[in-house]
């Protein structure tokens, strides 16, 4: 996937989109976009955006993948075909399956699933636009839907995509960075308790330049968070 | 209009200092934090969130309106609008003598009847028997049934039925709210009894919602008289 470019990605210490390395893009985040879910959010990272509905608990057939002690965590991470420049052709891939199985397994530690035995709950991941940094994405989303959905949970969710471009270390990759980095990595974590509970990485770093990105990763996932809390103490809090 | 507070899951409420916990809360190193998004209720002897939205999980002695899945050999599965089927057997339905050998159970209640029960059992795996072992239990005959999202249901009831008890006095509909988010009503106004639980529903964090509804009912009467 994606093009490679020739371009100098970061010009005196500004990347193309005119982002200073530590910068993340504009961040839009709005909750109950999906009537018929149980609990929806929307969040856009500058041109990437993702749909995050959850449905349930809800009884959970075929009755052999019930679980007698405690409900299961369901999740479809899928990128719509006129997400990207080329068309992608529609369906589920590998890469979207494993990416469902890590955002899947992100969420697991933190939602009290014993509460709902013998149940499921059903998530799913739209990416109507992508740009870099789509799972990271919908693992925000995913996190409000929830949240709205009144799943229980330890904590929400924040994630982010961290990485590096000729030797800088940058944050919040968009599409090009993405497919030209010499490395990225994606975060997420339970901000309150400062514990991650996703971590993928692709390509090369040193032992120093991965603890300085987790670092990076941490203060953006926190900064991420204030923007989820605002947004659903927004919509929740009443008073008209 | 002062706004109420709201935390989310993951927020700390308190220390624990030996108080009971509540629905909605974990405890962690003796710190409480809630595991919901809705309205913390603090007191001296326990902690506890209320949410402000989420599916029904089946209580027991919950009076729920429910509808009938399908007839089996000796009882009916009922759907509580919730991940759970409660099972409603014979003996719990009907109060004469049924030779289960003979009688088809459709006689007394048939796929898609809606009925007012209680549940009599809730087990920790979440088998749920329903029962209609007393006097308020009934066959619920004509009328329709709505959904609303069962955290609202205290405020549709309002404080000792206040709320219910105006619409009910207003609109002249019979209504049964079911613990479990679902509302029977029948009546000929009953349009403008949706109207007016359809908007306490949307609308049931804001306060002053009492005086809101009893001016929205009796616009409705003003132009019936």
């Amino acid at each position: 996937m994606g093009k490679a470019t020739d371009k100098e990605l970061i010009v005196n210490g500004r990347r193309l989109d005119g982002r200073e390395p530590y910068h993340m893009r504009e961040i839009k985040m709005s909750v109950d976009e999906i009537s018929s879910a149980n609990g929806s959010a929307k969040v856009s990272f500058g041109k990437t955006t993702a749909y995050a509905s959850v449905h349930g608990p809800r009884s959970l057939f075929p009755k052999f993948l019930q679980e007698s002690d405690t409900g299961i965590l369901r999740c479809r991470y899928n990128m719509a075909p006129f997400s990207v420049d080329d068309r992608k052709s529609p369906g589920p891939d590998r890469r979207s399956v494993e990416i469902s199985k890590v955002i899947r397994r992100a969420f697991e530690p933190v939602l009290f699933l014993e509460d709902y035995p013998k149940s499921t709950v059903d998530s799913f991941i739209e990416i109507v636009e992508a740009d870099g940094s789509t799972r990271v994405t919908g693992i925000n989303a995913l996190s409000m839907a929830l949240a709205s959905a009144g799943i229980p949970m330890k904590d929400l969710v924040a994630a982010c995509s961290v990485g590096k471009i000729s030797d800088t270390l940058i944050v919040d990759l968009n599409g090009v960075e993405d497919n030209n980095s010499e490395s990225d990595v994606g975060v997420a974590m339970m901000p309150q308790k400062d514990i991650v509970t996703l971590l993928q990485m692709d390509g090369i770093l040193t032992k120093e330049e991965l603890v300085m990105l987790l670092n990076l990763a941490r203060e953006s996932c926190k900064k991420i968070y204030q923007i989820q809390k605002q947004t659903l103490m927004e919509k929740y809090r009443g008073a008209e | 209009m002062k706004a109420r507070e709201v935390v989310l899951p993951g927020d700390m409420l308190d220390e624990r200092k030996g108080r009971k916990l509540g629905n909605g809360v974990y405890e962690e190193d003796g710190k409480v934090f809630s595991k919901l998004l809705g309205i913390p209720r603090i007191s001296e002897n326990e902690l506890a969130v209320i949410p402000m939205y989420g599916t029904y999980l089946p209580k027991m002695g919950d009076r729920v309106v429910a509808v009938i899945e399908s007839v089996e050999i000796s009882g009916w599965f009922v759907d509580i609008n919730s991940a759970y089927t409660a099972f409603l057997p014979v003996s719990e339905g009907v109060e004469e003598f049924v030779d289960m050998q003979r009688s088809d159970l459709t006689r007394f209640f048939d796929v898609g009847d809606i009925i007012y029960c209680r549940l009599s059992r809730v087990t920790k795996q979440k088998t749920v028997q329903a029962s209609m072992r007393d006097f308020e239990s009934r066959k619920l005959r004509n009328g329709i049934i709505i959904k609303v999202t069962p955290t609202r249901v205290p405020r549709i009831i309002g404080k000792e039925g206040s709320m219910i008890s105006m619409i009910k006095a207003s609109t002249k509909c019979d209504i049964i709210v079911g613990q479990n988010g679902v509302i029977w009503i029948r009546g000929d106004t009953k349009d403008k009894a949706i109207e007016a639980i359809i908007t306490i529903e949307k609308e049931s964090h804001t306060m002053g919602l009492t005086e809101k509804i009893e001016k929205m009912l009796g616009e409705v009467n003003g132009q019936g008289d």
